[in-house]
């Protein structure tokens, strides 16, 4: 079975919500945008207090090129304008409406038959999803119309789908690929049409071999589109393992995967661009995981954007007893949340409940010098040493060490016998490297 | 409700943990503390008990009060030393010998560079080559394996089948005078052989090596690029003169070659982090062995070999970096 | 016997005779002319090597001094005057007499204060923590307790209190900058260390408007302006919902601090006020928390009431911040 070449860690899989079709949940009394909710510079509001907003209707506009357009995920009065806690622990600016109703701009094609007939061109498509405001739904938010803004010169061999959801406990893309698959793989045709190719590879995980067969039989009806499951190692998903496990190529250090042929999609971004092409829907609304050991009922929601997350845990019969911790995400990449306030954003792919016995770290010790961290690593560098030499804050020594080739996929930090907070060293001296180069740059 | 945790990815952790590969050590090791027992009779266990109480007592002594840090014998590290220490030691050896050995090799090999995970050299033949060194009477005069099914009786001593071939090589016999008067290489395999406990029986420090393989606590790196190197370079000077030198199966079956290609040099803390390292490693103690067996003044090379390549260790990580993802690409 | 010495000495007496000869062909051939002066005034110096002064260590100090020619722009802060004077007298210059400094923590966030909200659990580094949240009591300007001001003072100047969670400057300190640049939100401050050690300052930096840093800190400055009010010497300013004393300008008065709200200003080595014994009655907690600002006209007689309730915790603090001072 295909997976990528250098280290990776199995940790356990957890999927409790598989099973779980997506419920659509009640909309809030109030929801709260942040402005800030994709990489890149954050969008600048176009509405002010006391607003009336439909679902759909723009309220914010992308500021500068790499930003994108925020659509209200609901109907109702705009109420202010101000910082509110956002999963990043600091108070960002955001626009807080109040619900009234759930009437959607007439531009947006409600219906739900599955239209498979292409009729933009590629730059339309471009464009469209532009306007439409749809990112990267995989975890990074990447604005995703850069990445159809192929430079001349480059050409794209192969497109490439992310179905593999390496992180454990979370099923949203899992479902979305049961539930909604055929206006998925449509997505990805208008994707293979926007980038101007005519191979696209989806990847998935073992561990999901009912999306898979059902996947294989749907990507008959489509030209150029294959399904591939891939083994269960995490970190599967990362852009460029996937890329060397489906493709065979190396993505060479600090460039982007077109150095290689390759464009990487979420199946959640497919789905995405396939309403906003197709039915002229902006993304405001996306499927959240809610899921964990002590959570009585782990469930896939359809939440719409700005949803405080305590409605989603209410609707997944509320947050147990023994919580430790709230993690928004997966276990091994998610940031820990500092209440329950905080709302859904485009790169919520789900809430993780972790019961207070799980949620101590345990005592670190002495490194045993025993090479785990090395074997584990998919990128090949050698934590311990980055580690180290992190917290001694020789700079120098961290950069040459290749220290920005770090994903941060936590798989040394998991695997450390010494239980050794590996990656928080490597973070910090990535942190303070890229301050380095980004100083150096500018002289 | 209490307070929610704020801590950074990632929020889980594998099951690996110190404790778990320092016992599964030790559980490795006790197929040859079982047939040592049955070869060296209540002597041997006399021998492992005292230096693992000693090895646990000294490392707690110098924590507590020198480092004062927090206690650190649960590990099972000072337990592992102990019972290297005491398989490199003959089993008649007096208990205040041991007694330094173990002070040696913890407070010296271990403690001094900070405890745990800073030693580069290997704590245990650190003590070892210290008592060689030192009491090298004593040290050398090897009982003979004595099943204790014969009933026990009081130990016979001389030196090991290894302390014969070189005597008499050295003297000028040829390889098969001497091979009358030492054990056949079945002896060696099973164990019936004088020596320390550790040497004696090829077959259960195998065994050992192999569980460890399987639990993963070692790779086969090390282990295998040693006897192989020893096997062919000491096979090169077999093959050309069959007389003066032992074939391979005998120097892979004597001294301390199993325990210390197995257990000795596959020590984490003082051994290369990457494969490519551990190679090269490994084949620089298989010569460094030979040469000593050989040309060199003594008749046991192991220890020493990897005591010289422990010093290399630094280097050899530097030199032998883990492949890297994606090409090298030159930035500006 | 004795040829065994004889020889041995000579041998040895040689060798080493003829490396000394060599020693010294060489070491004049290769000889570095330095300005002796460079050595006098780094005899001067105080051999910290801190960087407290922008240079690397003192022997780069002096170097770039003499060459300079110009005591202009050049300020031993650990030495101080004294020891710049007397840099000045062997070089025969002026020596700039720059007012001595000192760190202050411009925080109050104690665990009474901004109690916590979350637990944090992981590394005891501040740079790292304040990429993953912003603080345990929630003020995403606070202090977070985890003392990578005190790692990077040379001198033992800066301690976190391990009842409150904020650090404390003690009197060794000599102003050398390197809690305010290990510092990642930018707490601390230098600032003059005034007439008979006396100083005020805002101990808060939020820049948020006043009822959300009230939530989350009840001795937080709300950007009330009544400090800027009352201030006789414009010494005070208000920007980004905060209020900032202008040390040069302070003229250490004290009316900003009797009429703070919320208790954010503090004053340092000052002496006690006499209390009067109705005072003690007072209910501190009562006045820290009034939330709302009332600018009406019978204010006047409210302040005075405030000013002799706030002189009990008010000295408190001062006396222990004196206590503090004493004993470093």
């Amino acid at each position: 079975m295909k997976t990528f070449k250098l280290g990776g860690v199995h940790p356990p899989e957890n999927k409790l919500s598989a099973e779980a079709a997506i419920e659509t949940i009640a909309l809030p009394k109030q929801v709260t945008v942040p402005l800030g909710q994709h990489l890149g510079a954050p969008a600048t509001a176009i509405v002010k207090k006391g607003d009336m907003v439909k679902v759909g209707q723009q309220i914010a506009k992308a500021t500068g090129f790499i930003s994108a357009n925020i659509h209200s995920p609901v109907s109702g009065k705009v109420f202010k304008i101000d910082n509110v806690y956002d999963s990043s622990g600091y108070r960002k600016p955001s626009i807080i409406i109040n619900v009234e109703g759930d009437e959607w701009v007439d531009t947006i094609d409600r219906s739900t038959d599955i239209d498979a007939n292409i009729k933009l061109s590629a730059k339309e498509i471009t464009d469209k999803i532009n306007e439409m405001g749809v990112v990267g739904l995989g975890g990074a938010t990447f604005p995703s119309f850069v990445k159809l803004m192929v430079p001349d010169g480059k050409k794209v061999d192969y497109l490439i789908i992310n179905g593999v959801e390496c992180e454990p406990y979370l099923t949203s893309d899992h479902r979305l690929m049961l539930e909604r698959g055929e206006e998925m793989l449509i997505g990805v045709s208008i994707l293979m049409k926007g980038l101007n190719t005519n191979k696209a590879l989806i990847g998935i995980e073992d561990n999901k071999k009912d999306a898979i067969e059902d996947l294989k039989r749907l990507a008959q009806k489509f030209k150029g589109i294959e399904v591939h499951p891939l083994k269960v190692q995490y970190p599967q998903g990362g852009e460029k393992q996937l890329i060397q496990a489906l493709t065979g190529r190396e993505v060479p250090s600090g460039k982007l995967p077109l150095e290689v042929g390759c464009v990487v999609n979420n199946v959640g971004t497919a789905l995405a661009i396939y309403e906003a092409v197709q039915k002229n829907k902006p993304l405001f609304e996306r499927v959240v995981t809610v899921t964990g050991k002590s959570v009585k009922k782990p469930s896939n929601f359809l939440a719409r954007i700005g949803t405080p997350i305590k409605e989603l845990i209410e609707a997944a019969q509320g947050l147990p007893e023994d919580t430790g911790k709230i993690i928004n995400g997966g276990p091994m990449m998610g940031k820990a949340l500092l209440n329950t306030d905080v709302p859904v954003v485009k790169g919520t792919s789900g809430i993780l409940i972790m019961p207070e016995k799980e949620s101590k770290r345990n005592e670190a010790s002495n490194c045993i010098r025993c090479a785990k961290c090395v074997e584990a690593c998919p990128m090949g560098l050698e934590p311990v040493l980055l580690s180290k030499t992190s917290k001694l804050e020789l700079f120098e020594k961290v950069e040459a060490e290749r220290v920005m080739d770090c994903i941060e996929c936590g798989s040394c930090s998991y695997t450390c016998p010494a239980n050794i907070p590996l990656l928080d060293y490597i973070r910090y001296g990535k942190n303070k490297v890229g301050g380095i180069i980004r100083d150096r740059s500018k002289k | 409700m209490s307070l929610l945790t704020i801590s950074a990815s990632p929020h889980v952790h594998g099951d690996n943990s110190t404790k778990k590969i320092m016992w599964g050590v030790v559980y490795a090791l006790i197929p040859a503390l079982l047939v040592s027992v049955y070869y060296f009779g209540l002597d041997a266990l006399r021998v492992v008990f005292i230096a693992v109480a000693a090895s646990i007592f000294f490392e707690w002594l110098i924590q507590k009060y020198l480092l004062n840090g927090s206690e650190t014998i649960s590990d099972g590290s000072a337990v592992i030393t102990g019972i290297l220490l005491a398989f490199n030691v003959p089993s008649n050896l007096p208990w205040w010998i041991i007694v330094i050995g173990a002070l040696v090799a913890i407070g010296m090999g271990k403690m001094s560079y900070g405890g745990l995970g800073k030693n580069p050299f290997n704590p245990a033949l650190v003590g070892r080559v210290f008592m060689l060194i030192s009491f090298p009477v004593q040290m050398t005069s090897w009982p003979k394996a004595q099943p204790i099914i014969n009933g026990i009786t009081d130990a016979i001593t001389g030196p090991t089948a290894l302390g014969i071939m070189k005597e008499g090589l050295d003297a000028g016999k040829t390889v098969s005078e001497i091979t009358a008067n030492i054990p056949s290489n079945m002896d060696l395999f099973i164990g019936n052989m004088g020596g320390s406990m550790g040497e004696v029986s090829a077959i259960a420090l195998i065994l050992g090596g192999v569980y460890m393989l399987w639990k993963k606590i070692i790779t086969w790196h090390i282990p295998v690029s040693i006897l192989l190197t020893v096997a062919i370079f000491s096979g090169i000077f077999h093959f050309i003169n069959p007389e003066h030198y032992v074939c391979p199966i005998f120097h892979l079956l004597t001294g301390g070659m199993l325990l210390g290609a197995i257990f000795m040099a596959t020590d984490m803390v003082s051994s290369p982090m990457t494969s490519k390292a551990q190679l090269v490693y490994g084949i620089g103690i298989g010569l460094i062995t030979v040469i000593i067996r050989i040309w060199g003044a003594y008749p046991e090379g192991m220890s020493f070999a990897i005591l010289l390549m422990n010093a290399g260790v630094p280097l050899l990580n530097n030199a032998f970096k883990p492949t890297r993802f994606g090409k090298e690409v030159k930035h500006g | 016997m004795n040829e065994v010495i004889l020889y041995s000495v000579g041998s040895l007496g040689t060798l080493a005779i003829v490396a000394a000869i060599i020693l010294y062909f060489v070491a004049q051939k290769f000889k570095v002319f330095e300005d002796p002066r460079i050595d006098d005034v780094e005899e001067i110096l105080p051999s910290a090597n801190c960087g407290g002064c922008g240079y690397a260590g003192c022997r780069a100090f002096a170097e770039a001094l003499v060459k300079a020619g110009t005591m202009e722009g050049f300020n031993c802060p650990v030495g101080g005057s004294d020891v710049m004077v007397d840099v000045g007298k062997a070089l025969g210059l002026e020596a700039e007499i720059a007012e001595p400094q000192i760190a202050v923590v411009r925080c109050n966030g104690t665990v009474d204060n901004s109690p916590a909200k979350v637990k944090y659990d992981g590394i005891s580094s501040c740079a790292a923590a304040a990429t993953i949240y912003s603080g345990e009591g929630g003020c995403s300007f606070g202090c977070l307790g985890l003392g990578d001001c005190e790692e990077s003072c040379d001198f033992d100047a800066i301690h976190v209190n391990p009842k409150t969670m904020i650090p404390e400057v003690t009197n060794n300190c000599v102003a050398c900058n390197a809690c305010v640049i290990a510092c990642p939100k930018d707490i601390i401050e230098l600032r003059n260390v005034g007439k008979k050690e006396r100083r005020i300052f805002v101990s808060c930096i939020n820049e948020e408007k006043g009822a959300p840093a009230k939530k989350n800190c009840s001795v937080a400055c709300i950007a009330c302006s009544k400090c800027f009010n009352v201030c006789p010497f414009d010494a005070i300013e208000m920007k980004n919902n905060r209020a900032y004393i202008d040390y040069e300008k302070c003229k250490l008065c004290r009316k900003c601090v009797a009429v703070c709200p919320t208790d954010a200003i503090h004053e340092i080595n000052f002496p006690l006020k006499k209390i009067k014994p109705a005072a003690d009655k007072a209910a501190p907690k009562k006045v820290a928390t009034e939330t709302k600002v009332d600018l009406t006209a019978n204010l006047v007689t409210e302040q005075k009431k405030e000013v002799v309730k706030k002189e009990a915790p008010k000295n408190a603090a001062a006396d222990a911040k004196k206590e503090e001072n004493k004993k470093a």
